[in-house]
């Protein structure tokens, strides 16, 4: 029986649709009913297909909708498919995707332009479902394409704010040229296999050499690195903090970051073929935790904590993926977007308490004020420093575990940031809600409407990780390696995750001034940090100016004014001057016509005469 | 006998055609031209075509080139003056042009009826009025009855266009 | 020129010469001269040079076609001559001018 996968996407399309062409007159009671239940209603399909499917692992649902392509042998199909991987991700964009819809109607409730950001977070929903169900590389691309689109839309929300439309730019931009490596990777996977459908290429992909599986690898991981915020391409998401709170928790933690690790996972046949490739993926992925938990330690804005934050964990995520612990990298994705969500949900909360203010030196004592929003962040905070039995502990120390056993150093230095993570992340929970409140006006705690979504996600915070044991769950697909027990292994990640609070408890709840003299103390490096490491400037420099500079000078005024207009005014002043010498021959005296018609009939004779003359 | 008739009529009409575009006077060509159109009726005569000759000669020479010795009584029309405006492409061109028409077209002509036959006067005498008139009213009866239209709207044209202007 | 042994007639070819003589003729009379009735005149006489043509061909062909063509090119040369002496006559009430190059306002 189909299970008519279909509707789970096109419900937040039909939203889009009606929010984004009635919204304007729509009071924003329907607005939101509108966007809220197509997602919700989503959820629930999901649930249904869940729970009437049977066994994903042995049956998973395919449903074949239309040909898409069709170019001589090559066909690309409207294909869905469903098997564990798949359930998980749907249950995760569409779960956390209601909550956060849920939240955004309090959020945004004194915004202007009400309808067009429901309307583009349904359309972002479509695109990341599209992206999940999707059976072939060129769908998952379409949805992938998609949700940078509705990133960028959602990130310049505010278009009137300049530094808010220039963020947008940036994401797009720089998640294009990951696209670029995506799209390079489809071409190879074309001419290589002849077909771009999940099944095939995975089937015959044990086959062909490892030269040519490892150039696909690396050109999805490029795709995948753009993305997911990685290095080289990750320096949009701490820009794209522009964006309203919501967006931020929706796209830039839970669900579209994601979509790299999940492209990466679903391709493990090719990666694990492709062990180069593989070692660089977990390379990559452990630079870039340990890289941006150090930016994030000095970071005063509230929200570019979290931002560096989430790029770390991603690369928690590409590190699992890496050493071969695919499973271990998926649970991460799933207790990430639980924590990570609540976490720029609270953020949120708490902006909307400080009344707009984001910078945590103006902020304090606020759990007298705001103490759900308090409690709930202790849940997501704690997990995130990988406390057990919070949700983070289980997945973390999962891709720990996995990477001692790949390679010892890489435990070291992933342990080394756990304990970063923690330091800073309980850095922002004292400095916003301990001590005394340093800001102006007068904190209040939010609205049901928010705190209910922080409350589910507080829950699922505590439980989700030893609930839901993804690795059991995706056996089937990866299964268990029985490797060597390490215990100490738990041990020492759990005592970072600790000495990384107890630290930061001591600079900023006991001892205030020892911040300050720190600071002072390491001076530079200290400014080196707070600034980034100045990528932003470098790649702005050597990268971005050339290219303006040279559109601008070669490509706009030589190649556009100079050639092509020139060329076009060219052929125009042309004609007016072979008209303007033409024109001589109408002098309106009629001698000079009779001497042209002379003219005329002695070579029209002449040619009759060379053509043989007239038939007789 | 028929060359020598034929190269003096010839040769009066060539005379005659150099005069008409010679003269500065109008009156002086319009004469001329009415020998022209006389040697080439007496050709028309030795090429068979009597009632084609006469017509020649009562229509052609009686009628329209009266018609011109009128226009030119009328409008007074004297000896061409010398001064006036030039056309560059006709003094340029116009020699040279009126050469190279006649050189192609005695040379197709050469070309393309070397062995045309030969004329005899009275050989043919093909072009009587009644074979004429029996073509004209059974063959070409419909181009017959076309051009009595063809006049009647020319004498209208002529009576509107040359009209005084009534105030 | 072939066959100039005195023939025992008159090759048709010499009427053709004729007749392309007198339409130079006509069209260096055109070209040259000045006055419009002269003109005029130069173009009555292309119109006699191509009637001669034609009686030459009704004779070579021994068919009676030819003069009729001929009959009616007489025709409409007559209207032709009538309508247009008209014009010439309106032309000289407005202009006072019977120069050719005077008429000369339909252009660039």
């Amino acid at each position: 029986m189909t299970q008519n996968l279909w509707i789970i996407p096109i419900l937040p399309f039909l939203g889009f649709l009606v929010n984004g062409i009635f919204g304007r007159k729509l009071p924003k009671m329907i607005v939101s009913l509108v966007a809220v239940v197509s997602v919700l209603l989503s959820f629930g399909w999901v649930m249904k297909v869940y729970l009437t499917a049977g066994d994903l692992a042995a049956n998973p649902v395919t449903e074949h909708y239309f040909t898409w392509i069709r170019s001589g042998a090559f066909n690309v199909g409207w294909d869905y498919t469903v098997d564990k991987l798949t359930m998980i991700m749907l249950m995760i964009v569409t779960g956390i995707g209601s909550l956060i819809h849920i939240y955004s109607v309090g959020y945004m409730e004194h915004e202007g332009g009400y309808y067009r950001f429901f309307a583009y977070l349904n359309l972002f929903m479509f695109f990341m479902l599209n992206l999940v169900l999707a059976a072939n590389y060129l769908l998952l691309f379409l949805g992938w394409e998609g949700v940078g689109l509705c990133s960028y839309l959602l990130v310049g929300f505010y278009i009137v704010k300049h530094s808010a439309t220039t963020a947008g730019n940036k994401a797009f931009i720089v998640n294009r040229i990951g696209d670029f490596g995506f799209s390079l990777a489809m071409f190879l996977i074309v001419v290589n296999f002849g077909t771009l459908d999940f099944g095939h290429v995975f089937a015959a992909a044990p086959g062909r050499p490892t030269g040519t599986l490892t150039a696909i690898a690396l050109l999805l991981l490029l795709g995948a690195t753009g993305k997911s915020a990685q290095i080289p391409l990750y320096v949009w998401l701490p820009d794209a903090m522009e964006g309203p709170t919501p967006v931020s928790a929706l796209i830039h933690a839970a669900t579209m970051v994601t979509a790299g690790v999940y492209m990466c996972t679903r391709s493990a046949v090719i990666f694990t073929h492709a062990p180069a490739a593989m070692e660089t993926v977990a390379i990559i992925g452990l630079v870039t935790a340990a890289f941006a938990a150090t930016i994030g330690l000095a970071q005063n804005d509230i929200k570019k904590v979290y931002a560096y934050s989430t790029i770390s964990q991603l690369g928690y995520m590409f590190l699992g993926v890496g050493v071969g612990a695919f499973s271990a990298g998926i649970w991460h994705l799933m207790t990430h977007a639980f924590f990570k969500a609540l976490l720029f949900l609270g953020a949120g909360s708490v902006i909307h308490a400080c009344h707009g203010e984001q910078d945590m030196r103006h902020m304090g004592g606020l759990r007298k004020y705001a103490p759900i929003t308090f409690y709930t962040l202790c849940c997501a905070s704690l997990a995130i420093a990988g406390i057990p039995p919070f949700a983070g502990f289980w997945s973390k120390d999962a891709i720990l575990a996995a990477s001692y056993a790949h390679a010892p150093w890489m435990y070291w230095i992933g342990t080394i940031t756990a304990g970063m993570t923690a330091f800073y992340v309980w850095r922002a929970m004292f400095m916003t809600f301990f001590g005394e409140y340093r800001g102006h006006g007068h904190p209040h705690e939010s609205p049901v409407s928010m705190w209910g979504p922080l409350a589910v996600l507080a829950a699922l915070s505590v439980v989700g990780g030893f609930l839901f044991n993804v690795p059991k769950i995706l056996n089937s697909m990866f299964p268990i390696e029985e490797a060597a027990e390490v215990p100490w292994l738990v041990y020492v990640s759990v005592l970072a995750g600790v000495l990384g609070i107890g630290l930061a408890a001591y600079m900023y709840v006991v001892n205030l001034d020892l911040p300050e003299r720190i600071t002072k103390a390491i001076g530079g490096l200290y400014t080196l940090v707070y600034n980034k490491y100045f990528i932003d400037e470098v790649y702005d420099a050597t990268v971005v100016h050339p290219l303006v500079e040279g559109s601008r000078s070669v490509l706009w005024r030589g190649v556009d004014q100079g050639f092509i207009d020139g060329i076009v005014n060219g052929v125009g002043q042309e004609s007016k001057a072979v008209g303007g010498v033409l024109r001589l021959m109408q002098s309106g005296n009629i001698r000079s016509y009779a001497t042209w018609v002379v003219l005329g009939s002695v070579a029209l004779v002449i040619a009759l005469g060379i053509a043989g003359g007239v038939s007789r | 006998m028929d060359l020598f008739f034929f190269l003096l009529f010839a040769i009066i009409a060539v005379v005659c055609g150099v005069n008409v575009i010679a003269q500065r006077h109008p009156i002086s060509s319009a004469l001329s031209l009415i020998g022209v159109m006389g040697s080439l009726a007496v050709l028309y005569l030795l090429l068979g075509a009597a009632f084609i000759a006469t017509a020649q000669i009562i229509v052609y020479a009686g009628a329209v080139m009266v018609l011109f010795v009128f226009v030119i009584m009328l409008l007074n029309a004297g000896a061409e003056e010398r001064t006036g405006r030039r056309s560059l492409i006709a003094q340029i061109f116009g020699i040279p042009a009126l050469i190279g028409l006649l050189g192609v077209l005695c040379y197709f002509v050469q070309r393309w009826f070397p062995n045309a036959g030969v004329v005899n006067f009275d050989a043919w005498q093909g072009g009587s009025a009644q074979n004429i008139g029996y073509s004209l009213f059974t063959d070409y009866l419909l181009p017959f009855e076309v051009t009595s239209v063809l006049i009647l709207i020319a004498i209208l044209g002529a009576i509107v266009l040359a009209r005084k202007e009534l105030d | 020129m072939n066959g100039l042994p005195v023939p025992n007639g008159v090759p048709i070819s010499w009427f053709l010469l004729l007749s392309a003589v007198l339409f130079a003729l006509g069209v260096a009379g055109f070209i040259i001269r000045r006055n419009i009735l002269t003109v005029f005149m130069c173009i009555e006489l292309m119109l006699n040079a191509v009637n001669l043509t034609f009686i030459a061909f009704a004779n070579q062909h021994r068919q009676v076609s030819g003069q009729i063509f001929t009959f009616f090119v007489m025709v409409v040369a007559a209207a032709e001559a009538a309508v247009g002496l008209a014009i010439i006559l309106t032309v000289f009430k407005n202009r006072e001018t019977l120069n050719i190059d005077e008429v000369n306002t339909l252009r660039n």
